[in-house]
C-alpha cells in the first residue's frame, strides 16, 4: 500500500495536500485562494515541471499545498502525467484534493477516477459551480459522493467561495486516514478475471514494492504502461501480463487500454446519469458564436494580427511613464551616492557603486514595466482562453514548417523572454519538435534586446507621423521595430524549416488539444501570473545581472594605465593648467579632450578592451568596431547590457541607458544608419544570452543542443550582418 | 446495415459520429482516450476546414490535427443537433 502518513490523526509537521485536476479547470486559481502569496515555485527533482507549493493555516493547523501539474490522465506518456503520480505514489500526501470543473464534470472525473484506484485519500472541489448553475446544471451530491467515495465540496475559486469548507474536508479526510476505495469500477468479466490473476501474482512476486495497491499495478500492466514495465524486474509477471494483454486482444477485439478508458467513462458517465440533472442548453453556446468569428478561416487570422499588435502598441505606450520614474530612481540614487565623496574623486568604491552596480542593474530594471504590461497581456490572453485558439489558428501555418499549432504558444512567450519560453516548450509531446521550437525560439526578440531596439532607432532613424489607429499614432519609429521583429519571426520559420528538414527530421506528431470555453480572466489570477513571471525577471536582475555588471566593470578597471603612460596624461594636463588664463572656455575644453584620450586609453588597456580588440577583426566584417564588439560580450552575459556597455566605452559612464541623449549623439557621431542596422540585426540573431543557453542546456537535457544553439545561431548572425553591411554599402 | 466505417478527418461539420477504431500505437491511443476519445464514445464534429478539426466530446471542445483524425475510424450516425 501507498505510504500514506498519519493513520492515527497525530501526525506533527504540517498537513501535505496535494492539487491535482485537469488543465482549465481553475487549479491555479484554486491555489492561489488557498494559499495567497505564501508561494514557493521549483522543479520537481530531476525534471524540468515546474513545482509550486504553499502553505496555510487553518483551524491552527499548518498545511503544505502542492501544485500537481495540470494533466487529463495519470499515464506514462508525458512527464507531467508521470511526475503527478510519481507524486501521489511516492510522496504519500494525507489528502489529494482534485479540482473539477463542476459544468464539465464527466471528463473531469476521468483524472478523479484514476486517483481513486491509486488509493489515494480523496477530496473533490466541484470548482466554477456558480458556472454550473448558471448553465442549468443541477448534481445530487450526497448520492454522488457515495457512488464515487468521496468528499465533494463545491466552490467558486477565484471568489473564494468554499475555501473553508475545502479546508475542513481535507483535514477531516488526512486525519481520519479513510483512503479510497481502488475497487470501485467493475471493468467487466473478462478483465476483472484478468486483473484477479495478476494481482494474484503480484501479490507473490518478490519484486520491488511499486508503492501503489496491487490492483493498481494490475491495471497498469493491462494497459501496458511503460514506466511501470520498467520497474518490474520479475520476467514471469511480465508474461503473463503479456498472455493477459493478447486474451482481451482476442476475446474482446480491441486493445486493453482502449477498454479501460471506455469502461472508466461508462462508470463516470453511469454516475452522473444518476446525479447531475441538466436543464439548460450547452455551456458552449456562447464560446462556439465567438469561435464562429474568431477562428474563422478568413477572419481568424487577421483578428490574431491585430491582437498582436494592440499587445505590443499597449506595451510600449503604457510601460513608457513608469519607465521614466524608475529612471529618474536610478539617477537620484547615483547622485545621492555620488554626493558621499568629494567631487573629481578617484575612489575605486564609488566607481563600483555608480557605474557598475546601479548604472548596470539600473540599465534592468528600468525595463520592468514593459516585462510587466507584456506578462500581463499573455496571461490575459492565456486566461480568457484564446490562447488554445490562437494555436489552433497557427496551426495550419506551423505545418507548413513541419511543426504544429501548439509550438506557437512558446514562440509567443519568446517575445517577452527566451527562458519562460523554452520553458513552455513542454506542452509539447514530441521531442524533435521541443528541440526544433526551443532551438529558434531565441529568435523571437525577446524584451530585453528592446532597449537595445529603442536607442538604435532613436539615434538613427528621424521619428515621423505616419498614420494613426484607434488614436494611436503609429511613427516610423514603431515600423522600424516591427521591421525587426517580423525579420526574427522570418528567421525563426526558415530555421524551423531547415532544422526540420535536416537533423531534427520525423514525423509531424500527434496534435490534441482542449479549446476551453472563452471566460472572463479574473483581476487576481492575472495579476498572480503577473507578478510571478516579473519577479523572474527581477531576480535575474538582482543575480545574474548583478554578477555580471560588477565582473564587466572589473574588467575594464584592471590592469589600469601604465605609470609612465598616467604619468604623460598627467603631464599635458599640468601644461594645459599652466597656461595663461586668458580664454578659460579653451582649457576646459583641452582638459576634457585629455580626460577622454586618457579614458580610451585605459579602456583600450584593460581586460574589457583587449578582448574586444581580440574580437574586432572578426566583426569587422559585419561593420563593428573594437567598441561595438566590447559591448557585445556584454551583450552575451544579458542582452540589455549591451547598452550600459555602450555607454562605458564611450565614457559616459552615469548608468547610459536607451533614452540617453549624449549616448544617441555619440552614436551618430560615430556610425552610420546602416551600421546601426547591422547591431540591431546582430543582436537579434547572435548568441542567446547565458541564461537561456543555460535553460536550453537544461530543459534539452544536453550539452550538445545548447551549444548547437549558441554557435549556429551566432554563425548565422555574422553571415547575415556581414551580407547586410557589404551590400548595403554599396548603395550608401 | 451500419453505415461504413470512415476516417474522422473525411467527417463533414454537424455530423455526429461513433468512433469505432483508433488506429495507432500505444501512445496515440492512450492519449486519445484520456481526453475521452474512446472506441465506442459519441462525438459530434463542430468545425473543419483546412488546419485541425474542432469536435465536442463528453461536452468540451477539442482540437485534433488532421494527420491524427485520420488515424480514428467512425461510423456516423446522425446529425448533430444545433448548439
Amino acid at each position: 500500500m501507498p505510504n500514506f502518513s498519519n493513520q492515527d490523526g497525530t501526525t506533527p509537521g504540517p498537513i501535505t495536500v496535494a492539487l491535482a485536476g485537469n488543465p482549465n479547470s481553475g487549479k491555479t486559481t484554486v491555489f492561489n485562494a488557498l494559499t495567497g502569496a505564501r508561494q514557493h515555485v521549483g522543479n520537481y527533482p530531476g525534471v524540468t515541471v515546474e513545482k509550486k507549493e504553499g502553505t496555510c493555516r487553518h483551524d491552527g493547523l499548518e498545511m503544505k499545498i502542492v501544485d500537481l501539474p495540470g494533466t487529463y490522465s495519470l499515464t506514462a506518456y508525458s512527464i507531467e502525467e508521470l511526475v503527478a503520480r510519481d507524486f501521489i505514489i511516492g510522496e504519500g500526501p494525507d489528502v489529494v484534493v482534485d479540482i473539477i470543473d463542476a459544468s464539465n464534470i464527466e471528463r473531469n472525473l476521468y483524472l478523479a477516477v484514476q486517483i481513486m484506484e491509486l488509493g489515494a485519500p480523496l477530496v473533490l472541489a466541484f470548482n466554477m459551480s456558480d458556472v454550473a448553475e448558471r448553465r442549468g446544471l443541477q448534481f445530487d451530491l450526497p448520492l454522488l459522493e457515495q457512488l464515487l467515495g468521496a468528499r465533494i465540496v463545491p466552490m467558486v475559486g477565484n471568489r473564494g467561495i468554499g475555501r473553508e469548507e475545502l479546508l475542513d474536508a481535507a483535514v477531516e479526510i488526512a486525519q481520519s486516514g479513510v483512503c479510497s476505495q481502488p475497487s470501485r469500477i467493475d471493468y467487466g468479466e473478462e478483465i476483472e478475471e484478468e486483473l484477479a490473476t495478476l494481482t494474484q501474482l503480484i501479490c507473490q512476486s518478490d519484486t520491488a514494492p511499486i508503492g501503489a495497491p496491487n490492483r493498481w499495478v494490475a491495471l497498469k500492466l493491462l494497459e501496458g504502461d511503460t514506466e511501470l514495465h520498467e520497474q518490474i524486474h520479475d520476467p514471469a509477471l511480465l508474461a503473463a501480463a503479456e498472455r493477459s494483454v493478447q486474451h482481451l486482444e482476442n476475446v474482446l477485439g480491441d486493445t486493453p487500454e482502449a477498454l479501460i478508458a471506455d469502461r472508466r467513462y461508462g462508470f463516470i458517465s453511469g454516475a452522473c446519469q444518476e446525479t447531475v440533472r441538466s436543464t439548460v442548453e450547452s455551456r458552449h453556446s456562447r464560446s462556439d458564436r465567438i469561435d464562429s468569428v474568431v477562428t474563422n478561416r478568413m477572419l481568424g487570422l487577421p483578428i490574431f494580427a491585430l491582437l498582436m499588435f494592440a499587445v505590443f502598441q499597449l506595451t510600449f505606450t503604457l510601460g513608457a511613464p513608469p519607465m521614466g520614474w524608475i529612471e529618474a530612481g536610478f539617477e537620484w540614487l547615483a547622485g545621492t551616492i555620488n554626493g558621499w565623496w568629494p567631487a573629481q574623486s578617484d575612489s575605486l568604491l564609488r566607481s563600483l557603486l555608480v557605474d557598475g552596480i546601479i548604472g548596470g542593474v539600473g540599465g534592468v530594471v528600468v525595463f520592468l514595466p514593459n516585462i510587466l504590461l507584456l506578462f500581463l497581456a499573455i496571461a490575459i490572453l492565456e486566461d480568457s482562453g484564446y490562447m488554445a485558439r490562437a494555436a489552433f489558428i497557427m496551426d495550419r501555418l506551423m505545418h507548413k514548417i513541419g511543426l504544429h499549432g501548439k509550438s506557437f504558444v512558446p514562440m509567443l512567450i519568446g517575445f517577452g523572454c527566451s527562458v519562460p519560453a523554452i520553458m513552455a516548450t513542454r506542452t509539447l509531446e514530441s521531442r524533435k519538435d521541443r528541440l526544433t521550437t526551443m532551438l529558434v525560439v531565441p529568435l523571437m526578440s525577446c524584451g530585453a534586446r528592446l532597449p537595445i531596439y529603442i536607442l538604435i532607432i532613436a539615434a538613427f532613424f528621424p521619428e515621423k507621423a505616419l498614420f494613426s489607429v484607434f488614436g494611436m499614432e503609429v511613427t516610423t519609429h514603431a515600423m522600424w521595430m516591427m521591421l525587426i521583429y517580423v525579420i526574427g519571426m522570418v528567421l525563426a520559420i526558415f530555421c524551423a524549416k531547415l532544422l526540420k528538414a535536416t537533423v531534427l527530421r520525423g514525423e509531424t506528431p500527434p496534435f490534441v488539444m482542449e479549446l476551453p470555453p472563452y471566460r472572463m480572466p479574473t483581476v487576481k489570477s492575472v495579476s498572480v501570473h503577473m507578478w510571478n513571471r516579473g519577479g523572474m525577471y527581477l531576480k535575474k536582475a538582482g543575480t545574474i545581472i548583478l554578477g555580471i555588471s560588477i565582473l564587466l566593470w572589473a574588467m575594464q578597471q584592471w590592469p589600469g594605465l601604465p605609470t609612465d603612460q598616467a604619468g604623460r596624461f598627467e603631464n599635458q594636463r599640468a601644461m594645459i593648467e599652466a597656461r595663461p588664463a586668458d580664454h578659460p572656455e579653451a582649457k576646459e575644453l583641452l582638459l576634457a579632450n585629455v580626460d577622454h584620450a586618457e579614458a580610451e586609453a585605459a579602456l583600450k588597456q584593460s581586460l574589457m578592451g583587449r578582448v574586444g580588440h581580440g574580437l574586432a577583426p572578426v566583426l569587422r566584417p559585419c561593420g563593428f568596431d573594437w567598441k561595438i564588439s566590447t559591448a557585445m560580450i556584454g551583450a552575451f552575459a544579458a542582452k540589455e547590457v549591451f547598452v550600459a556597455q555602450m555607454g562605458i566605452v564611450y565614457s559616459l559612464g552615469e548608468g547610459a541607458d536607451e533614452r540617453s541623449e549624449p549616448l544617441r549623439t555619440k552614436l551618430q557621431a560615430n556610425y552610420t544608419p546602416l551600421q546601426g542596422f547591422c547591431i540591431m540585426l546582430f543582436c537579434l540573431i547572435s548568441a542567446p544570452c547565458m541564461a537561456t543557453i543555460a535553460i536550453t542546456r537544461r530543459e534539452s537535457n544536453s550539452w550538445r543542443w545548447a551549444l548547437f544553439q549558441l554557435g549556429g545561431l551566432t554563425v548565422l548572425a555574422w553571415i547575415l550582418t556581414t551580407a547586410v553591411y557589404q551590400i548595403g554599402r554599396l548603395f550608401a | 446495415m451500419p453505415p461504413p466505417l470512415v476516417p474522422l478527418n473525411d467527417v463533414d461539420a454537424r455530423q455526429r459520429v461513433r468512433i469505432s477504431q483508433i488506429q495507432g500505437g500505444h501512445d496515440l491511443t492512450a492519449r486519445l482516450c484520456a481526453m475521452g476519445l474512446t472506441p465506442g464514445a459519441s462525438v459530434d464534429v463542430i468545425a473543419t476546414g483546412g488546419g485541425p478539426m474542432i469536435l465536442d466530446v463528453l461536452g468540451s471542445r477539442l482540437m485534433l490535427g488532421r494527420g491524427m483524425a485520420a488515424k480514428v475510424l467512425v461510423r456516423v450516425t446522425g446529425e448533430a443537433p444545433d448548439k
